[in-house]
């Protein structure tokens, strides 16, 4: 077993040039925050790619920023809310869901996750803010793509190919992302008591109002009183964002809507902050156990009656973002994948991922939702277009 | 680019080609075969009209099993097929080939769902981008990517080409606001990305097919997602001495964390032409005319436009209007709208460029158009998406003296080599197509183009859709499939220590 540590792009060629040599499988790694997803690798040596550091552009009038593949997520967040900006997409932290630490995983790794958050819904995921990347392929060759623009068609948005690839295709080097301007300021309105049926309409309500959500999701009772901060009994939450005359404008905008008056709860600035960070990172089920945890993306209108049809056949805890399209389940029992994939199927379709079970059950289950036969043939001809001898994290998506 | 370099006719397809006729009109019966050449005439080009090829013939299918049977037969024959919607490219990525079957998706037009609790709609590939607005308007809805051809281009050419148009700063090009696909691959085989849910797991097939310019596969269904239509629009017009001076405001602008739902620049002779055209009201005195809108609701409008205009005094703004009704609002927009007809108006022909530029680099571009202009003794007007860093300049020529269109396309070559050299792009979002296709060298590396050619290669391993676009040299899947390096032969002598 080597780890391999590059500290530039030119060894981690140099490596991955070895390994193709070699035929050795490489397992790619950031800070390994997100190894606990996927099929365990099935590889004998590993790219570490966390010596891989430092932003190397950052024009925040310019709504950029370029970094090493490896360069700490903490460390860029940070360095854009000194500017006033952000990363859009808001990018979930595993860690505490997986027993892990908070705050960990690279810039890199977002990106091959292809990781977003509560305001997927307005502003998109990681895949939506990649401008440009350069990356080593499975046949050991540097290659770039994109560029450092927000408008650009010129060839193949290989940036993108990458999102959501968990390492398989290429290790990536560099990124390039656009930036945003962050929020002046923010306050979340708080509708009570709702069953997920209702909660959902609300939410649709909401969503095709004017008044800019950027963040709905659905917290039934039990998962409520898992977050700190919000009142008794189930809870819809709706976060608007912006300018402050702006945001109280919509804020009211959302209580007329839903006809409350001075009685509606609202949570505002730091305070919901943390609420949607807790949202984001899934905390009522960052609970310590190894207890399979789903993620499922379905039309916002399905997810709940996806819920309730499993309830019907076995336990399962629940709770929904992006206006009720993105279930987090957390079950009982192990070994449900088919019954969920078969009800997913079943309402219209969408995609279930096992983010979170023991070694032994991720080796056994399909991890990612199974692609139906013509579109499975066409991932893995993509796949042996870029690593034609299976070296770059083998076996992790399959 | 005149001396286009085009895939060679294959001589076995052109010499049969009364069979193939046949056979696609037993696939596709009724009208769905036109094999004229008068009637074919209508396809000869698209919207880069200097390019012209009549196709081997015409085929419009009506269903995604006709477009698959085509696909198939073509594929199982070795027949090139281009793929076309609106035929509004303008970037050539629809010019047919003399040996290529055309496929025309027009009588794709259906709307075949409108979902408000999902707030997405489901189209036919041949429906117009404006289509979609227009079926979900009257429920306070829209479809926000807004290319200036939207009420003639399709959404599957939007696709196709990641069409942006000017509110892409605030809501994103095509690629951000398509949900799913169904497309069908050329052996034929349909699959569906996404849906109407978020963010398809797997490789971002999704994010490549958009922008891939028909050489990947042949869209049949498009769910894009709908938003509910601001509140209100409010536009300031803004005067600058210089470019300079309006590049800072655009800078600031954005540095105060304010995105405008559209941030559009033009250049004095484009201000000129726009004005003598439709009258906008437009300060002729001006280097650089700003057109910011915000949109929003009333409160959060009133307030962003106190700042910017605070933004525009700092940057040394002569003059700076701010729309009072919806009526002065679109007549500040009529002269960037009408920008590229009022140039058609003084001067009989004139060339569209689409490069993209950190905005910061913008008088340095423009300064280098200058000298380029002086040089090539050719006028050239600019229009510039001021909030993202496209480009538009229009280069002014007369088609009918001989050498001046390559003269034009000499210059607007050396255009797009000095947005690279400052940090930017061929293209925005006209697409490669075959204008641009030569220049790609320019951007990218062999290794760069290699890799995305094997990702061809996995969609279409025998090059046979839309050949001749975007690559500038084609090369065979097994080739490009070679490694370079082998198991047990040492380029490494030993494990790289670091």
């Amino acid at each position: 077993m080597t780890t391999f540590t590059p500290t530039s792009a030119e060894e981690v060629l140099s490596a991955v040039q070895w390994a193709v040599s070699e035929s050795a499988p490489l397992e790619i790694l950031g800070h390994g925050s997100k190894r606990g997803i996927g099929r365990p690798p099935q590889t004998g040596h590993a790219l570490d790619l966390s010596s891989l550091t430092g932003v190397t552009l950052y024009e925040p009038e310019e709504l950029v920023l370029s970094a090493r593949a490896g360069t700490p997520l903490a460390e860029i967040e940070n360095l854009l809310a000194q500017n006033g900006q952000e990363l859009a997409f808001e990018p979930m932290d595993y860690g505490p869901l997986l027993g892990g630490q908070q705050g960990r995983g690279t810039i890199g790794g977002a990106l091959s996750a292809n990781l977003s958050g509560p305001r997927r819904i307005k502003a998109g995921a990681a895949r939506d803010h990649i401008l440009g990347i350069t990356a080593v392929s499975g046949r050991g060759e540097a290659f770039k793509a994109g560029g450092r623009v927000v408008k650009n068609v010129t060839g193949y948005d290989l940036s993108k190919a990458m999102a959501g690839s968990w390492g398989t295709l290429a290790a990536v080097t560099d990124v390039t992302f656009k930036v945003l301007p962050g929020a002046e300021t923010e306050t979340t309105l708080v509708l009570s008591g709702l069953l997920d049926d209702a909660a959902v309409a609300a939410m649709a309500v909401a969503m095709g109002s004017s008044a800019e959500v950027s963040g709905a999701a659905h917290l039934p009772e039990t998962a409520s009183a898992r977050i700190d901060g919000l009142p008794k009994g189930a809870a819809t939450v709706l976060r608007v964002e912006g300018f402050g005359p702006s945001v109280a404008y919509r804020i009211n905008h959302l209580k007329q809507a839903f006809g409350l008056g001075a009685e509606a709860v609202t949570i505002s600035a730091e305070a919901s902050k943390r609420l949607w960070r807790a949202i984001r990172d899934c905390a009522p089920f960052a609970d310590g156990t190894e207890k399979p945890v789903w993620r499922v993306s379905m039309a916002p209108n399905e997810a709940h009656r996806l819920v309730m049809a499993l309830r019907m056949q076995t336990a399962a805890d629940a709770f929904y973002d992006w206006a009720g399209g993105l279930a987090w389940l957390r079950m009982e029992h192990e070994s449900e994948a088919e019954l969920l994939r078969g009800l997913v199927k079943k309402l219209g379709g969408g995609y279930a991922t096992l983010v979170r079970a023991s070694a032994p059950q991720r080796a056994a289950n399909a991890v990612f939702e199974p692609q139906p036969a013509a579109l499975a043939a066409l991932s893995a001809r993509l796949k042996a277009e870029f690593d034609p001898q299976n070296i770059l994290n083998p076996g992790r998506m399959g | 680019m005149s001396g286009l370099a085009m895939p060679k006719p294959d001589a076995a397809t052109l010499s049969r080609r009364a069979e193939i006729v046949a056979d696609l009109a037993r696939i596709v019966p009724g009208e769905g075969v036109v094999d004229a050449v008068n009637e074919m005439r209508a396809f000869e080009s698209d919207g880069l009209t200097a390019y012209r090829q009549l196709p081997l013939v015409v085929v419009l299918p009506e269903t995604t099993a006709q477009v698959s049977k085509i696909l198939k037969y073509c594929d199982e024959r070795g027949i090139r097929v281009v793929p076309r919607g609106s035929g509004t490219s303008l970037s050539g990525g629809a010019l047919p080939l003399e040996d290529a079957v055309l496929l025309v998706m027009s009588r794709f037009n259906a709307i075949l769902d409108i979902d408000f609790m999902n707030r997405c709609v489901v189209a036919q590939p041949g429906v117009t981008n404006l289509g979609i607005t227009r079926a979900v308007e009257e429920d306070g809805f829209y479809y926000a990517p807004d290319p200036s051809s939207q009420i003639a281009c399709s959404i599957g050419g939007n696709v196709a080409e990641n069409s942006g148009g000017v509110h892409c700063l605030k809501y994103g090009l095509t690629a951000n606001n398509v949900l799913g696909v169904e497309m069908v691959l050329m052996n034929g085989e349909v699959v569906r990305l996404g849906g109407k849910h978020l963010d398809a797991e797997g490789y971002d097939l999704l994010g490549i097919m958009t922008g891939s310019e028909g050489l990947l596969g042949v869209v049949t269904e498009v769910t894009v997602r709908i938003l509910r239509k601001p509140e209100t629009a409010r536009a300031l017009l803004i005067g600058f001495p210089t470019s300079e001076q309006g590049g800072q405001c655009v800078a600031d602008i954005i540095g105060a964390g304010i995105i405008p739902g559209g941030m559009e620049m033009m250049d004095r002779p484009a201000i000129h032409a726009a004005e003598d055209f439709v009258q906008a009201g437009y300060p002729l005195e001006c280097e650089a005319l700003l057109i910011v809108e915000l949109d929003g609701p009333g409160v959060e409008v009133d307030h962003l436009i106190g700042l910017v205009e605070a933004i525009a005094l700092r940057n040394g703004s002569t003059t700076c209007r701010i729309s009072t009704s919806e009526e002065e609002r679109l007549r500040f927009w009529a002269g960037r709208k009408a920008a590229f007809p009022a140039v058609g108006r003084i001067s009989p022909d004139y060339y569209c460029m689409d490069g993209t530029i950190p905005r910061k680099e913008l008088p340095r571009v423009l300064a280098g158009m200058r000298e380029l202009s002086q040089q090539y003794g050719l006028r050239v007007a600019n229009v510039f998406h001021a909030g993202d860093g496209n480009l538009h300049p229009l280069i002014l020529y007369d088609a009918n003296l001989p050498g001046e269109l390559e003269k034009a396309e000499a210059f607007g070559a050396d255009i797009l080599r000095l947005c690279v050299k400052v940090g930017g792009v061929l293209t925005g979002e006209h697409g490669v197509g075959v204008e641009k296709r030569d220049l790609m060298p320019e951007m990218f590396s062999q290794a760069d183009l290699d890799q995305q050619m094997r990702v061809k290669c996995a969609f279409d391993p025998n090059h046979l859709l839309n050949p001749g676009k975007v690559f500038p040299q084609l090369r065979r899947c097994a080739e490009l499939g070679r490694m370079h390096i082998h198991a047990g032969k040492m380029p490494f002598p030993d494990i790289p220590r670091f």
